[in-house]
């Protein structure tokens, strides 16, 4: 078989499905990208602007629809990958509604989900109408208002860090790492927006690992006085005013602390998606204790799944930033490259 | 209220569970026993009379030594051997639901069948030191069920008897109730509480079955202020009293009639501090400053289904719950509070709140 007419099956259509599936197309080869949803995007449709520069989502979504507009690219959507194979030389793999393909190489970009706030009953998402998720602050941001349940201006906003992140109680131990820098990006953003409101950061240490991020953290407080408390917030409730009260111990202080809020934002974090856990299950994919898909090496090899022609892209290997995640994704398209070379 | 409902059943949807219909074995509350003898005794006659369930106890019972467990001088190997000699009875008795009145000894028992669960080993050392101590065996119970969760399960049935019902009959509106559950209960293994440790459901569910509206204050999860060790340690008790006045502090603005706890110690000490608030703060708290009753499921229960609130023990309570009759339309009389079976005169106790 000559390399370039390889058939290359994508799983995933978010923002490393996108890149490596546009990348492997634009080099000649024949590229399958199945998207669970209707269209291609991920995560990224649902975000108003990014960190750490404020980039409006929508330009860097309008660069991926370009990056996956060829003739070489294939694109099924409302599907899911089920499992994967090897089969012969090449990988067989099965498709929700029971289509398979032939592929000659499989890269599984499966991606995350947003850790679901249900589960901190004590922070009352679905119980009180002003606690929301930073997803929910993210569609008000694209609205063009950010408001009370009863349309009211908000004049306290609080938002809550590490929320289904470094928490054994809901089994997660991991760090999302992108949700310290949300955090203050959408800190900045509720300041530009509402220059009355009080925005207050209740967090456990910000980990402002990515260039420039340290920077906007500290913009945050010198331009825009966005407070930051070290403490983690123990539970919500709402006082006769329908006021959201919180109760925080402030670790700096050394004191427990009593907040009146009109919204609590919970900046919820990346779990392992689970059709790409039903996908590992069904495939024979290691995944580590965090339950996202285990690599062969975490150094030298964390686009290899173990499986012949099968590998990883992006955040379903661990939480990672969009830039991160396109450097990943083009990681798995040269070993992708390397492998169908040397076959 | 301001909570969602949907949010608050769906929650409860996960926290569901198996509360038997019928036979159970009763194990009963120092506690109780001593300070709401008649909640015991309603307990007993709402379900054997009014329901028509089969109850069974055994008078070779004893406490479970939980207050003495928490009070770190009954070890863990001891507790074990005691709540096995419980089921040890049950399992003679042909019983396999245990019915526990006591939320202290509810938490035991989930504590010791969780670590039987998950160390095997301490159930096959449990067996050996109960075997060599009485030489009884005994069969793990198919089910826990505190007495809160008969009762709730109940509800419906209770509700459709109901002589009475939690509304003030002067406006039509139903009475504002604070509910409040023992930690025991529901924090320690909330998947054996309804409802799970944030929203537990057990109360709010008869509350709302028997026509009241429950009401959601800030520290509605607080501590009631008992606590084994700010209580038992008697330099501690400020940090009691002070768990209790913040919560009275914080569900006053909302004017409660009632307050119904499924915990002995949370019924006694929101009961209690009361009269120790007003001793110290000059304050009473209530919607009339009249104090707020404390009661326990079995009390309402009991008034709901019409019978006497002295029979049901109401008057040993601290905060006399008179204003709370008249708001339900129940007539009782005052004069007949401290009457013994025989008609005679029981001493009357000192410094009542409405008395």
């Amino acid at each position: 078989m000559k390399t370039m007419s390889a058939h290359i099956v994508v799983a995933g259509g978010g923002v490393a499905g996108m890149e490596a599936a546009g990348t492997l197309a634009g080099m000649g080869y024949r590229v399958t990208m199945i998207e669970k949803d209707d269209a291609p995007g991920g995560h990224l449709l649902q975000w108003h602007a990014l960190f750490p520069d404020r980039r409006p989502a929508d330009e860097v979504i309008s660069h991926f629809r370009k990056h996956t507009e060829h003739p070489n690219l294939r694109i099924i959507t409302g599907t899911t990958v089920e499992k994967v194979r090897n089969h012969g030389s090449g990988v067989l793999v099965s498709l929700s509604g029971g289509a398979e393909e032939q592929a000659d190489a499989v890269i599984v970009a499966t991606g995350f989900e947003l850790f679901d706030a249900h589960r901190k009953e004590e922070y009352g998402y679905g119980i009180y109408d002003n606690v929301i998720t930073s997803a929910d602050l993210e569609a008000m941001f694209n609205r063009g208002l950010v408001a009370k349940a009863d349309g009211s201006v908000p004049s306290r906003i609080g938002l809550v860090h590490c929320v289904g992140s470094r928490d054994e109680k809901v089994n997660n131990n991991h760090c999302s790492k992108v949700c310290c820098v949300t955090a203050v990006k959408q800190a900045i953003e509720i300041r530009k927006m509402l220059p009355s409101c009080e925005v207050f950061c209740f967090y456990m240490d910000m980990r402002m690992y990515g260039p420039y991020y340290e920077e906007l953290y500290r913009e945050s407080q010198e331009y825009h006085n966005v407070n930051f408390i070290r403490g983690k917030v123990s539970e919500a409730s709402v006082n006769i005013n329908n006021r959201l009260v919180i109760k925080v111990e402030d670790t700096l202080a050394g004191r427990p602390l009593k907040m009146e809020l009109d919204i609590i934002v919970l900046m919820v974090g990346m779990e392992m998606a689970g059709a790409g856990m039903r996908l590992a299950e069904a495939s024979g994919m290691k995944r580590g204790i965090n339950r996202f898909l285990e690599s062969t090496d975490h150094h030298y090899g964390n686009n290899l799944s173990g499986l012949r022609g099968v590998f990883y892209a992006g955040t379903c290997t661990a939480p990672m930033n969009i830039t991160d995640t396109i450097s990943h994704a083009r990681a798995a398209v040269t070993e992708t490259v390397k492998y169908l070379n040397s076959r | 209220m301001y909570m969602k409902p949907e949010g608050k059943k769906r929650i409860w949807a996960e926290y569901q569970k198996e509360i038997p219909d019928d036979h159970f074995f009763y194990v009963r509350s120092c506690i109780r026993q001593t300070f709401f003898a008649g909640s015991e005794q309603y307990f007993l006659k709402i379900l054997r009379d009014d329901l028509g369930k089969d109850v069974y106890e055994d008078p070779r019972h004893t406490t479970c030594t939980g207050i003495g467990y928490h009070g770190d001088v009954v070890p863990f190997e001891t507790i074990q051997a005691v709540v096995a000699r419980h089921f040890a009875l049950a399992t003679e008795a042909g019983y396999k639901h245990i019915a526990i009145s006591c939320v202290t000894s509810f938490g035991i028992y989930s504590e010791i069948l969780e670590t039987w669960k998950h160390f095997p080993e301490t159930l096959e050392r449990t067996r050996e030191n109960l075997y060599k101590a009485t030489g009884r065996t005994f069969d793990v119970p198919e089910t826990i069920s505190h007495t809160s969760d008969i009762i709730y399960k109940f509800r419906d049935q209770i509700a459709r008897k109901a002589k009475y019902h939690l509304i003030d009959i002067s406006t039509g509106e139903p009475l504002k109730v604070v509910e409040h559950i023992g930690c025991h209960y529901s924090k320690m293994f909330p998947k054996y509480g309804v409802g799970g440790a944030e929203f537990p459901h057990v109360l709010v569910g008869m509350v709302e079955a028997w026509g009241g509206d429950i009401i959601d204050y800030p520290e509605r999860r607080h501590c009631c202020g008992f606590g084994f060790r700010q209580y038992l340690v008697q330099a501690n008790r400020g940090y009691s009293l002070f768990a209790t006045r913040k919560k009275f502090e914080s569900m006053q603005p909302y004017r409660p009639d009632m307050i119904i706890a499924n915990c002995p110690g949370c019924t006694m000490f929101m009961d209690r501090w009361q009269y120790t608030i007003r001793e110290i703060d000059g304050i009473t708290y209530g919607a009339d400053g009249q104090g707020i009753p404390v009661l326990t499921y079995e009390e309402v229960a009991g008034l709901v289904l019409g019978y006497n609130p002295w029979e049901l023990g109401l008057q040993y309570h601290n905060v006399q719950s008179l204003p709370l009759l008249r708001k339900m339309g129940i007539k009782a009389d005052p004069s007949e509070r401290f009457l013994a079976k025989d008609g005679s005169r029981l001493p009357e106790p000192e410094n009542l709140i409405n008395g």
